[in-house]
C-alpha cells in the first residue's frame, strides 16, 4: 500500500523512469543500505491511444507521481523545470470524477475487502465548513453496484449517475440533507482512495493498471 | 439634597469634560440625569407596564448612572450608601451577564476595581462580572496593569485580576502594548499565589523576542525552589520551542494538560460573547464550489515570482573551466546575465545560448530582440507552452478561492501584454486562454488587461472566432455599464489596427494570392469585413440601449474612423460604410465634436471612395477589388442627407416628399432650418457667440441674420473654433458656385 501525491505534465524525450532519494545518513545502523526518502516516477499507462501530438520518436510521460516529503518534491520539481523547462502542475480531481472512480473500483471483484467505502464531501458554511462522512460496507456496495450495472463490459454514465443517486437518497431519508448540492472530495474503497487535491492510495495491486491507466487520461485531459 | 446633586453632577460633567479619555464623554455627558429618590421609585412602576425596548433603555440609563456613581468614588456618608451601592452593584452584574459592557464601561469599572476605591469585596464582585460586549481595549488593560504596581489592592484581587486576563484574552483588541509590559509580568512571578495564573498569562503573551537567558535562568531557579510544577514546566517548553538552544534541561513532550481550567467562572459568558462578536463581524463565508486547485505549484515551489529568473543554460554543470581550445574556437557561451545593453548584445550575438527555462525572457527586452531575429521555432513553441500553462494555473477566476493573488495574476498579464506589443505580434497561446476563460469571466476582474489581451489576438478567420470569443463577449457588452461598452469597442480597434497592420505587411510581401493564413485575398477581406460589420451591429444595439449616449457615440466614431481609412492608409482592398443608425445619430446628435467627428469621417470616406475609383479604373486588372455601386449609392445617400441638413437646409427631403404648400400651411415651416449649421443644436452656441463677437451689446439675437456674407464670416469662425472636420468636409463635398443660392455638393458616381 502506497501512497502517492499526483501531478501530470508533460515532457518530451524521456524513459520510463522512477527516481529515488536515499538519505545519508552518520549512524553505523542505516550504513548499508540508506533508508528511501523520497519516491518519484514518471508514467504512462495506456495513454498512447490519447496523445496525439507526440511523434514517433519520443515518449509521452504525462504522469507524475510522488511519495514523500513535500519539501523534497518541491526540490525535485523545482530541479526539472529549471533544467528541462517544462511544467509541473498538481492534478485536480473533479467531483465528477470521483464519483466516476466510486463507481469504477465497487465494480471490481475482489476476494476479499479489506476497507470499507467511504465517501467526504465539503460542505461550504461558516464559520468552518462541514465534512460529511458516509461509510459503506463494501459489500453492500458491491450489491447495490450490482443491481444497478446492467451493460456487461462497460459502465455508462447513467449507471454511475444512478449509483451516486441511490447513495444521495438513502443519506436524505435519514439526515434530511441533499448532497448532491455539496461537494464530493474524497472517495475510498478497498481498490484505491482518491482525494480531490490530486492524493491517491492504491490499496489492492490486482487493479494498479486500471487505476493508472485512468489516472494517466485524467492527466492528459488536464494538460491539453 | 436636588441642589447638592445639581452640583455633584455638574461637577461630574465638569470633570468629564476635561478629561483626557475621548470614549468617556460620549456616554456619560449627557445621560447623567438629575434625578430624586422619588422620582426614580415613580419611573421604576410606570415602566413596568411599559414594552420591553423602554425597559432596556431604562436598564442602560442605571447603567449609566451605576458607573457614574462608581466613578465618582465612595462617599464619605452614611448608611444610605450601602443600599445605593449593593443598587448599582447589582445593576451592572445584571447587564454585564445579560449582554456584557461596552470598552469604555470596561475601562472605568476596571480602574475602580484595581484601584480598590470601594474596598476589597466590592472589587472582586466588580472584577467578576467584566464581561466583555464585543472587545476590550487594550488602554484599559494597561491602566489596569498600572493600578498593580500602586499596591491599593489585595492579593486575592490580583489573582482575580489575572485570572481574568487569562480568560479574556482572546478579546483584548491589540496585544503590542501588553507584550511591552512582559518583563513586569514576568517579575509578578516571585509571588507564589499569582505564579501559576501569571505563568499561564505568561504562555499567552510570550513571542519568540521575549525569550532571554535571563528569564530562562530566573525560571530554572524557580522550578528547583519549587518542584517540578506544571506551570512552570509550560512556560519552559514554550520557551524550548522559541529557543531550543537555551535551555538544555529535558521536558516531558507529550503532556498537554497544564493549566488548571482556571475559567470556569466566565465560560458560559465567553461562550456568548464569542457568539456576539461573530454576528457582529460575520466572517465572508468562503464558499468552495467546484475543484479548488489551490496556490499554483510555480509559486509554491521556485520563487517569489511567476515568470523565472534568467540563468545560463549551463550554469548547473558545476565549475566552468573553460579549456584553450575553447577560448580559440568561440564557441564559449556568453552568460546572459552579463547582458548589459544593446551593443553588448550585438557583440555577442554569435555566441549566445538561450536561458534554459525560456520563460525568463518575458522580462528582458534585449532577449527578446534576439528572439526576434532568430529562426528557431523550438523557442516560440517553448514559450507558448511555458504561457498556456502559466495563465491557465494562475488564472484567479477559474479557482475560486484565488483572489488574493489577483495582483500577480494581473502582473503577469502585464508582462504578457507588453511583450506583445513589443514584439508586435499576438501569442497563440493567449488566444488559447482567452477562448477557455472568457465564459468564466465576471467582466470585472482584471479588466482593462484582459481587453488588452483581446486587442493582440492574431488574426484569423471571423467565422471562427466569432462562437468562440464574440458570443460570450456580447451579452457582456450589452448588459455592461457605458464605461464597459466603451472600453470594450476601444480594444476592438486596437484589434483591427492590429489586424491591418499585419495584414498589409503580409500584402505587401506576397500580393494577393496568399496571406499569413494560406487563405486568399477574398477570404481574408471578408474576415475583416465580417468583423468590422459585426462591431457595427454591437454599436448600434449599445446606442440604442443607452440612448445615444455622447461618450458611446464618440468611441463608436473613433472606431469607423480607422475603419473610413483603410484603402488609403493599409493599402487593402476595403471599403465598408457605417450602418446608417449610427450616421443618423451622429447627425442629430447634441454635441458638436460628435458632428464634427462625422464630417471628418465623411472627408476621409470620400477620399478613399475616389482613391478606388480612380484604381479601379488604372489598374482594372489586377486588383480583385471591385468598387461595387451599393457602396456608392449608400454613400451618396449619406452625404445628400448631410449636405441638404447642415447646407442647404432641406432636411428630409428626400425619400419624404412633403408638400411644400401643405407645410406651409401647418405652420411648420420653421424645421426647414434647424438643422442647418446655424440652428443645428449643437452648433447653436456658436451661433449666439459669433453674433454676440459682432455686437456684444444686443439683446435678442437674430439667427436668420446669419446668411450670405455673413454664413462666410460664420464659416470661418467656426473653423477657427477648432472644426476641422467641417472645414475638411466642406471644401472637399461642396462646391460653392457665385451667387449666394446656388451651392452644389459633389457625389461619387459609379463607373
Amino acid at each position: 500500500m502506497e501512497q502517492f501525491k499526483l501531478m501530470e505534465r508533460a515532457a518530451v524525450g524521456m524513459a520510463k523512469c522512477k527516481l529515488l532519494i536515499f538519505s545519508k545518513s552518520q549512524s553505523s545502523r542505516e550504513q548499508r543500505e540508506g533508508k528511501v526518502l523520497w519516491t518519484g516516477w514518471f508514467c504512462c499507462v495506456f495513454g498512447d491511444s490519447l496523445l496525439e501530438t507526440a511523434s514517433e520518436d519520443f515518449t509521452c510521460l504525462p504522469l507524475f507521481l510522488a511519495n514523500g516529503a513535500e519539501a523534497n518534491t518541491s526540490l525535485i520539481g523545482g530541479w526539472f523545470q529549471k533544467t528541462f523547462d517544462c511544467c509541473f502542475s498538481p492534478l485536480a480531481i473533479s467531483a465528477f470524477n470521483l464519483s466516476w472512480m466510486a463507481a469504477m473500483w465497487t465494480a471490481c471483484e475482489m476476494d476479499h475487502y479489506t476497507a470499507t467505502t467511504e465517501f467526504f464531501w465539503s460542505v461550504p458554511c461558516s464559520p468552518q465548513s462541514l465534512d460529511i462522512s458516509y461509510a459503506i460496507h463494501p459489500e453492500d456496495a458491491k450489491a447495490l453496484w450490482d443491481s444497478v450495472h446492467k451493460t456487461p463490459g462497460e459502465i455508462t454514465q447513467e449507471e454511475v449517475d444512478l449509483f451516486m443517486d441511490c447513495l444521495y437518497s438513502h443519506f436524505h431519508r435519514h439526515f434530511k440533507i441533499h448532497l448532491s448540492a455539496t461537494r464530493l472530495v474524497r472517495v475510498s474503497t478497498s481498490v484505491a482512495s482518491a482525494h480531490t487535491d490530486g492524493k491517491i492510495k492504491i490499496l489492492c495491486h490486482k487493479y494498479l493498471i486500471g487505476v493508472l491507466a485512468y489516472m494517466t487520461e485524467l492527466a492528459i485531459f488536464q494538460i491539453e | 439634597m436636588a441642589t447638592q446633586r445639581k452640583t455633584r453632577s455638574s461637577e461630574l460633567q465638569n470633570k468629564i469634560s476635561q478629561g483626557s479619555n475621548s470614549f468617556q464623554t460620549n456616554l456619560l455627558a449627557w445621560k447623567v440625569k438629575e434625578k430624586s429618590g422619588d422620582s426614580k421609585s415613580v419611573l421604576k412602576e410606570s415602566n413596568s407596564t411599559e414594552d420591553p425596548k423602554h425597559a432596556e433603555d431604562q436598564d442602560e440609563d442605571d447603567l449609566q448612572i451605576a458607573v457614574g456613581y462608581f466613578q465618582k468614588g465612595p462617599k464619605k456618608t452614611s448608611l444610605s450608601k450601602n443600599t445605593m451601592l449593593e443598587k448599582h452593584l447589582k445593576t451592572v452584574e445584571n447587564v454585564a451577564w445579560k449582554n456584557g459592557l461596552a470598552p469604555e464601561t470596561i475601562d472605568i469599572l476596571l480602574n475602580v476595581a484595581l484601584s480598590g476605591k470601594f474596598g476589597n469585596a466590592i472589587s472582586i464582585r466588580i472584577l467578576k462580572c467584566m464581561i466583555p460586549e464585543t472587545l476590550i481595549s487594550e488602554d484599559s488593560v494597561v491602566k489596569a496593569v498600572s493600578w498593580l504596581c500602586v499596591g491599593k489592592c489585595s492579593g486575592n484581587t490580583k489573582v482575580l485580576f489575572y485570572r481574568w486576563l487569562v480568560a479574556m484574552f482572546d478579546f483584548i483588541d491589540h496585544k503590542k502594548q501588553i507584550n511591552l509590559l512582559y518583563g513586569f509580568f514576568f517579575a509578578s512571578l516571585q509571588d507564589d499565589a499569582l505564579c501559576p495564573h501569571v505563568c499561564h498569562l505568561l504562555y499567552l503573551l510570550t513571542k519568540k523576542e521575549n525569550v532571554k537567558p535571563f528569564r530562562v535562568r530566573k525560571l530554572l531557579d524557580l522550578q528547583v525552589k519549587m518542584g517540578l510544577q506544571p506551570h512552570l514546566q509550560a512556560l519552559l517548553s514554550l520557551y524550548k520551542t522559541f529557543a531550543p538552544t537555551l535551555i538544555s534541561v529535558s521536558l516531558p513532550m507529550r503532556k498537554k494538560i497544564y493549566f488548571n481550567n482556571s475559567k470556569n467562572l466566565w465560560t458560559s459568558a465567553l461562550v456568548a460573547v464569542k457568539l456576539r462578536n461573530q454576528r457582529a463581524f460575520p466572517e465572508p463565508p468562503k464558499l468552495t464550489l467546484g475543484p479548488t486547485k489551490g496556490c499554483s505549484l510555480k509559486r509554491k515551489w521556485s520563487s517569489p515570482s511567476v515568470i523565472p529568473a534568467l540563468n545560463s543554460a549551463n550554469k548547473d554543470c558545476g565549475e566552468k573551466t573553460l579549456s584553450l581550445s575553447d577560448y580559440f574556437s568561440g564557441s564559449r557561451s556568453f552568460p546572459l546575465e552579463e547582458l548589459q545593453s544593446f551593443p553588448h548584445l550585438l557583440q555577442n550575438i554569435h555566441c549566445l545560448e538561450l536561458p534554459s527555462q525560456m520563460s525568463s525572457v518575458l522580462n528582458n527586452s534585449l532577449l527578446l530582440h534576439y528572439i526576434n531575429c532568430v529562426k528557431d521555432e523550438s523557442i516560440l513553441l517553448r514559450l507558448y507552452y511555458w504561457l498556456s500553462q502559466a495563465l491557465q494555473e494562475e488564472c484567479i477566476w477559474y479557482n475560486m478561492n484565488n483572489y488574493e493573488q489577483e495582483k500577480e495574476f494581473v502582473n503577469l498579464l502585464d508582462i504578457v501584454i507588453r511583450v506583445q506589443c513589443f514584439l508586435q505580434e499576438g501569442f497563440y497561446s493567449c488566444e488559447a486562454f482567452l477562448y477557455k476563460s472568457l465564459p468564466l469571466w465576471d467582466g470585472f476582474s482584471c479588466r482593462s488587461q484582459f481587453l488588452q489581451l483581446l486587442s493582440w489576438v492574431p488574426f484569423s478567420s471571423f467565422s471562427e472566432m466569432k462562437p468562440l470569443l464574440f458570443n460570450h463577449l456580447a451579452p457582456l457588452f450589452l448588459t455592461s455599464t457605458i464605461y464597459f461598452k466603451c472600453s470594450l469597442l476601444q480594444s476592438l480597434k486596437e484589434l483591427l489596427q492590429n489586424w491591418l497592420l499585419w495584414l498589409s505587411m503580409d500584402a505587401h510581401v506576397q500580393p494577393l494570392t496568399s496571406s499569413p493564413l494560406e487563405t486568399t485575398l477574398g477570404e481574408t477581406m471578408t474576415s475583416l469585413v465580417q468583423l468590422i460589420e459585426y462591431v457595427g451591429w454591437l454599436s448600434l444595439t449599445a446606442l440604442r440601449l443607452e440612448s445615444n449616449n455622447t461618450l458611446l457615440l464618440h468611441f463608436i466614431l473613433d472606431f469607423f474612423e480607422k475603419v473610413c481609412d483603410i484603402y488609403v492608409n493599409y493599402d487593402l482592398p476595403l471599403l465598408v460604410l457605417f450602418p446608417p443608425v449610427i450616421f443618423h445619430s451622429a447627425l442629430l446628435s447634441l454635441d458638436a465634436s460628435i458632428l464634427n467627428q462625422l464630417c471628418y469621417i465623411m472627408y476621409r470616406y470620400h477620399n478613399n471612395l475616389t482613391a478606388a475609383k480612380k484604381n479601379n479604373v488604372l489598374k482594372k486588372a489586377k486588383s480583385e477589388f471591385n468598387l461595387s455601386s451599393k457602396i456608392c449609392q449608400e454613400f451618396n445617400y449619406y452625404l445628400t442627407a448631410m449636405v441638404r441638413c447642415l447646407w442647404m437646409s432641406k432636411p428630409f427631403d428626400k425619400g419624404m416628399y412633403v408638400d411644400p404648400q401643405s407645410l406651409e400651411n401647418s405652420g411648420v415651416t420653421e424645421y426647414k432650418y434647424s438643422l442647418n449649421l446655424v440652428q443645428h443644436p449643437s452648433l447653436l452656441s456658436y451661433a449666439a457667440s459669433f453674433l454676440l463677437q459682432e455686437s456684444p451689446e444686443e439683446r435678442t439675437i437674430d439667427l436668420t441674420s446669419i446668411r450670405g456674407k455673413k454664413w462666410n464670416w460664420y464659416l470661418d469662425y467656426l473653423f477657427s473654433e477648432g472644426f476641422q472636420g467641417l472645414e475638411l468636409f466642406i471644401k472637399s463635398s461642396i462646391r460653392r458656385c457665385a451667387g449666394p443660392q446656388t451651392q452644389n455638393k459633389s457625389t461619387m458616381s459609379e463607373h
